[in-house]
């Protein structure tokens, strides 16, 4: 558990655990400090094979990593705005240009239908490399669609959250975001079709205190922070630094806010065994 | 009763103290002063709708936080007959920066939620400032389950900085508290009056905001973080705020411009902490003509329609 010790430090230190994964021949482990070979850390879904410490990954690698092939991606022409004409030195226009640039993608959102390992689904997946994986009017557009479809075609929903939380340029646009997920989540549990949360590092704020935190099952990666406030603003509320693995997924699942934590490579057997209960083609009959 | 003076209040202040001064007079002195005072009334009414006019967010952001504006409890002792505090979450304990109860308000039966802040350094200790702990969330919801079970409507005060940020508020579930309340108050089969009465920021706000009409006074504010706190993530300097105010949009009229607000309800002339009475009164008087409105909606309707306004709030091409 090498990692863990190595990642609480960083809460107090440094920006370290920002970096995100990197293309590259090699690269050094943000855990360990060793030198990964990079087509090596790729075959094992960007873990580090010395320490296990999970690396942040693109949107489309979960959604391969889940999803068996021949899925679809849905909602990729729904684009972001500048409803407030944000002040900033950097225009917000400008920065959603940059991310999608980046990434490829038009928000830090990626969305595909089809099966996990035979079971219909639909997994929606933040990216975090996209303004931070923060949640603005797409992000609640297209998570509140991937719900309703859900609905509509008995597909259970996954949804895999890395994200700082609402995003501050739309205002409280962004904030109502978080009601409008929950009321959808709202109606697909009302359906009884199963919603799980997956979380990954980081899942804080607003998409912590909405969608992350209302799944039937809760699962995180091992080692993620999870939480409602940042760790800085604790620090700087409490005027005192933060107790060892505060906020980190092993804290949470021994609070009782997690079900589960799941390494990445176990990830998809998982939910395939947990939806096999929940969504399985057998049903209980009295 | 105004003892926090802003700047911008200072001018009308000024000229209320001398129409007090020449009041005194007028009784105890020879002269009659009594059309030089309906002057002065006159100057101080026009001068008060000009500031109020020109006010800026920023400016609106230091009423709706001003030191002697009325909290949640000054409206409930004035509005609710037979108000009774309910307490705690059943779980943990019983959170003061919430309050929550049940009584009547004019013809309706209701229970009601208060986010609550103090007014002295004690009191305020007491509240935790108006800053939640996942008990208050979680005490509102038991209340609002409650109020289903026997079909009565739920009328909530808004008047938080933000959920409190601190290690126990973590330990305890501040984001899984917020997040039950959004997913149970969009479908709750009872109606939910939100009503913004300062500030409202963030989850802690949302998380006793969600409802069939969201109503704010002239006065508040309500946005995903307090200008302070976007000035200092975004522009690196908590003293940008009035940028911040600016660039948000956060005022109950962008609010309602977003089509987030439904309602802005007036408030006396200078701001709500210059008349309690009259204030509370307005909100009762808005509080039975909008329940009014909700009371005889079928259930399926009710909630259909709350859920509908959620989805189309956001931009996005
Ligand atoms: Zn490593």
């Amino acid at each position: 558990m090498a990692w863990f010790t190595r990642k609480s430090k960083n809460i107090k230190t440094s920006n370290e655990d920002k970096k995100e994964y990197r293309d590259g021949l090699w690269i050094k482990c943000n855990n360990c400090r060793q030198i990964l070979y990079q087509a090596e850390l790729t075959r094992n879904n960007h873990v580090c094979y010395k320490c296990n410490y999970h690396f942040r990954i693109p949107a489309n690698k979960y959604i391969e990593l889940l999803l068996d092939k021949g899925f679809k991606t849905q909602f990729e022409d729904i684009t972001p705005r500048d409803p407030l004409k944000f002040k900033a030195q950097k225009k917000y226009k400008d920065q959603l240009e940059a991310a999608q640039k980046k990434t490829g993608i038009k928000d830090a959102i990626r969305v595909a239908t089809g099966s996990i390992n035979s079971i219909p689904a639909i997994v929606a997946v933040m990216d975090f490399s996209f303004i931070g994986g923060s949640m603005g009017s797409v992000v609640g557009e297209v998570i509140s669609r991937s719900a309703e479809q859900a609905r509509q075609e008995h597909r259970a929903l996954i949804i895999v959250s890395a994200s700082g939380g609402a995003r501050m340029m739309e205002g409280a646009y962004s904030l109502m975001q978080m009601a409008k997920i929950s009321a959808k989540l709202g109606q697909l549990s009302d359906a009884k079709i199963p919603f799980i949360s997956v979380m990954t590092d980081p899942t804080t704020g607003g998409v912590t205190a909405s969608f992350a935190m209302l799944g039937d099952i809760n699962i995180a990666e091992p080692g993620a922070l999870i939480g409602f406030a940042g760790p800085r603003v604790i620090k700087q509320t409490i005027g005192a630094d933060l107790p060892e693995g505060f906020q980190r997924a092993e804290f949470l699942l021994e609070k009782g806010f997690l079900d589960l934590i799941v390494p990445r490579e176990q990830m998809k057997i998982k939910l395939t065994e947990l939806l096999g209960v929940l969504h399985g083609q057998t049903t209980y009959s009295a | 009763m105004t003892k926090t003076i802003l700047e911008f209040e200072k001018p009308l202040i000024e000229i209320e103290n001398e129409i007090q001064e020449m009041e005194l007079l007028n009784t105890t002195g020879e002269k009659d002063l009594s059309s030089e005072i309906e002057k002065l009334r006159n100057k101080s009414h026009d001068m008060a709708i000009k500031i109020n006019k020109k006010l800026s967010r920023w400016q609106r952001v230091e009423l709706a936080r001003h030191s002697d504006r009325p909290h949640s409890l000054d409206y409930i002792e004035r509005i609710v007959t037979q108000w009774n505090e309910l307490h705690g979450d059943r779980y943990f304990g019983d959170d003061h920066a919430i309050v929550a109860g049940i009584g009547h308000i004019g013809e309706f039966k209701a229970a009601i939620i208060g986010q609550q802040k103090g007014r002295s350094t004690k009191d305020n200790i007491y509240r935790n400032f108006g800053m939640a702990s996942p008990e208050g969330f979680r005490k509102a919801l038991r209340v609002m389950k409650m109020a289903e079970k026997f079909n009565i409507p739920v009328v909530s005060f808004v008047d938080t900085i933000g959920a409190f940020p601190g290690i126990e508020a973590e330990e305890r579930g501040q984001a899984e508290a917020i997040a039950r309340n959004l997913f149970e108050m969009s479908k709750l089969r009872v109606p939910i009056l939100i009503i913004v009465i300062g500030e409202g920021a963030s989850g802690g706000a949302l998380g006793v905001g969600v409802g069939d009409r969201l109503l704010m006074l002239e006065n508040t504010w309500f946005s995903v973080i307090s200008p302070e706190g976007c000035a200092s993530i975004l522009y690196h300097d908590a003293s940008k705020k009035e940028l911040a105010a600016e660039s948000m949009k956060v005022t109950a009229l962008d609010l309602l411009e977003m089509g987030i607000a439904d309602r802005i309800i007036e408030e006396p002339l200078g701001g709500a902490h210059r008349n309690y009475e009259k204030m509370a009164h307005i909100i009762k008087d808005v509080i039975i003509e909008e329940l009014h409105k909700l009371i005889d909606k079928d259930k399926e309707t009710l909630i259909s329609e709350r859920i509908t306004k959620l989805e189309n709030i956001g931009s996005w091409g």
